[in-house]
């Protein structure tokens, strides 16, 4: 379990990085960057994995099978194609 | 237990590392230039983490784990390999709505285990943020789902009744509501049910009024909520990495929807809770259209010696930007200055249209954001407008009493000709006339993108051919 304030601290923290690390992010890449960071919240698939081998009763199980899948499908199909946009974008310079 | 405790080491340094690899990767993905290494990089952390995780399972329903992974990764995978660039807007929000849907069903997990256990014994912080993360994951979920039927032309683009906003805020006051009995009473399954289905209920009410236009900033919204509810489920799982991860893209995701409403010029609240278009009819405009031959067309583009193409949504509904690219190399390898200049909504989310050029293999250092090209069309010789019609609309800054007024626009009634590329009289997307359409010194190329291209194209070598001793 994590401290309670220490978690405050941790979301404090993480939210600022997040404002920052994307703050001048001209708007040729939206739209590959929304799909980007659409696939780094796929990590929530760890969370479901150990949910999953938790659960002890059938339902848990049915749910936590749910979690899992869904988890998984945001990952790998987030992460093909922002790796697809993003893989044709070429200067001039690169020919 | 020794084992157990180096296992669990391991599994937590390579969270770690996977967290670090993130916020690299995001960064990275806000340059062009190492936008590629950005994604691979976040995707080496995400193999990471994933294999740690096997690592402290202790081999518990391993089975079921593989299974539900082949389950989830297989179809997206092959879907995600072969949709189309233009479909790539619904594309993100389907695999947003499953985030989400996993945050929701990390929480109801919690939540049933909590009741078996007796609720006493669970810290309060722990089932309220269980309950947080669950109501905006399962919110995200309906949500994006039905964000993803609109644009993907499955449903109608705006469903309505009367005493809609009273009745979802009926729901969204029921769902809290529940959650709070959930954190501050008991947590019974029945209780848990019904928070569940006034949930996901409310994602769907919440999304079936807003216009498909408006879409862009909706799904960017609930990537922000799918972030958050992964985040507060990373707390009740304890795993740093989720609240790390879930947090950044929250934050990131909140501050991209602001920067796309922004470029709309449509407050968050008025894209959620009202309609597009409800203001005035626009004042009439004075003229006509003037057609033009593509021969003639081809011979102002002959004689220019700057030419900026500025592409809208239609082009690629037409499928006609790989020919615009060909036109536009034989118009650079003829000397000419050729750009591109693209609205920030330009297509169907912002930065589509750049996507879709990229396809066709433009290269992003011709193609100009809004505010870096609108000083360059003063100097412009011929501007070509394809498939893009409010968004270069002058009416925009000239008419108070059109709907789309204060709304940004390029500046191409500025150029010294415009042709215009058309299939035939009609208005845009806000249904109303086009006063750049009326102007002196613009012309209407009345035909299909692509066939408008290939004519250009082959007119021009024409003229260079004849003219060329």
């Amino acid at each position: 379990m994590i401290d309670g304030f220490l978690a405050l601290y941790i979301f404090m923290l993480a939210a600022f990085t997040g404002k920052e690390i994307i703050g001048r992010v001209p708007v040729i890449l939206h739209t590959p960057l929304m799909s980007g960071s659409n696939f780094v919240h796929g990590i929530v698939l760890v969370g479901a994995m150990i949910a999953l081998a938790h659960a002890d009763t059938l339902l848990g199980q049915v749910i936590g099978f749910i979690g899992v899948a869904l988890g998984a499908g945001n990952a790998a199909g987030g992460y093909v194609v922002t790796e697809r946009m993003l893989e044709m974008f070429k200067s001039s310079k690169d020919k | 237990m020794a084992l157990d405790n180096a296992l669990i080491w391991i599994a937590k340094a390579s969270y770690f590392l996977a967290a670090v690899l993130f916020i690299l990767g995001i960064k990275r993905m806000a340059s062009p230039v190492t936008a590629r290494k950005g994604i691979v990089q976040a995707g080496i952390g995400m193999v990471i983490a994933t294999l740690a995780t096997f690592a402290i399972t202790g081999g518990h329903n391993i089975g079921l784990i593989i299974a539900a992974i082949a389950v989830g990764v297989v179809p997206t995978w092959l879907w995600g390999k072969k949709v189309a660039m233009t479909d790539m807007p619904q594309m993100v929000a389907l695999f947003n709505g499953m985030g989400g849907g996993s945050a929701a069903a990390i929480g109801a997990g919690e939540l049933l285990k909590f009741s078996a256990v007796g609720a006493a014994s669970v810290p309060v912080v722990t089932i309220a943020l269980a309950v947080l993360g669950a109501l905006i994951g399962a919110i995200s979920m309906t949500g994006s789902i039905i964000a993803w039927a609109k644009l993907d032309g499955r449903m109608d683009k705006r469903f309505t009744f009367g005493g809609q906003q009273v009745f979802n805020f009926a729901v969204f006051a029921a769902a809290v509501a529940t959650g709070l009995a959930l954190i501050a009473w008991q947590v019974q399954p029945w209780l848990i049910v019904t928070f569940f289905v006034l949930a996901l209920a409310f994602g769907v009410l919440m999304t079936l009024p807003i216009g498909g236009a408006d879409m862009p900033v909706v799904i960017s919204l609930y990537n922000a909520f799918t972030g958050l509810a992964v985040a507060f489920e990373g707390y009740v799982m304890g795993i740093e990495a989720l609240i790390v991860a879930g947090m950044v893209v929250g934050a990131a995701g909140t501050f991209l929807t602001q920067l796309m409403a922004k470029a709309m010029n449509r407050p968050i609240s008025g894209v959620l809770f009202s309609n597009f278009g409800g203001g005035g009819e626009g004042a009439a405009i004075e003229g006509s259209q003037k057609p033009i031959e593509a021969a003639d067309a081809a011979s102002l583009l002959y004689m220019a010696e700057k030419v900026i193409i500025v592409p809208g949504y239609g082009m690629a509904v037409a499928q006609a930007q790989h020919k615009i690219w060909e036109l536009s190399q034989q118009l650079i390898k003829a000397g000419k200055d050729v750009k591109f200049a693209i609205h920030p909504v330009a297509g169907r989310m912002p930065g589509h249209m750049n996507v879709l050029l990229a396809e066709a293999g433009v290269p992003y250092d011709l193609i100009a954001d809004m505010d870096d090209i609108n000083p360059e069309f003063k100097t412009c010789d011929v501007a070509i407008v394809i498939g893009a019609n409010d968004v270069v609309n002058p009416a925009a800054k000239t008419d108070k009493s059109s709907p789309i007024f204060g709304m940004p626009i390029l500046d191409v009634v500025e150029s010294r000709q415009t042709i215009v590329i058309k299939r035939g009289k009609g208005t845009g997307f806000a249904g109303i006339e086009n006063a750049l359409f009326y102007a002196d010194n613009t012309r209407m190329l009345y035909a299909d993108g692509k066939d408008a291209a290939n004519q250009l194209g082959a007119e021009l070598k024409a003229i260079e051919g004849g003219g060329g001793h």
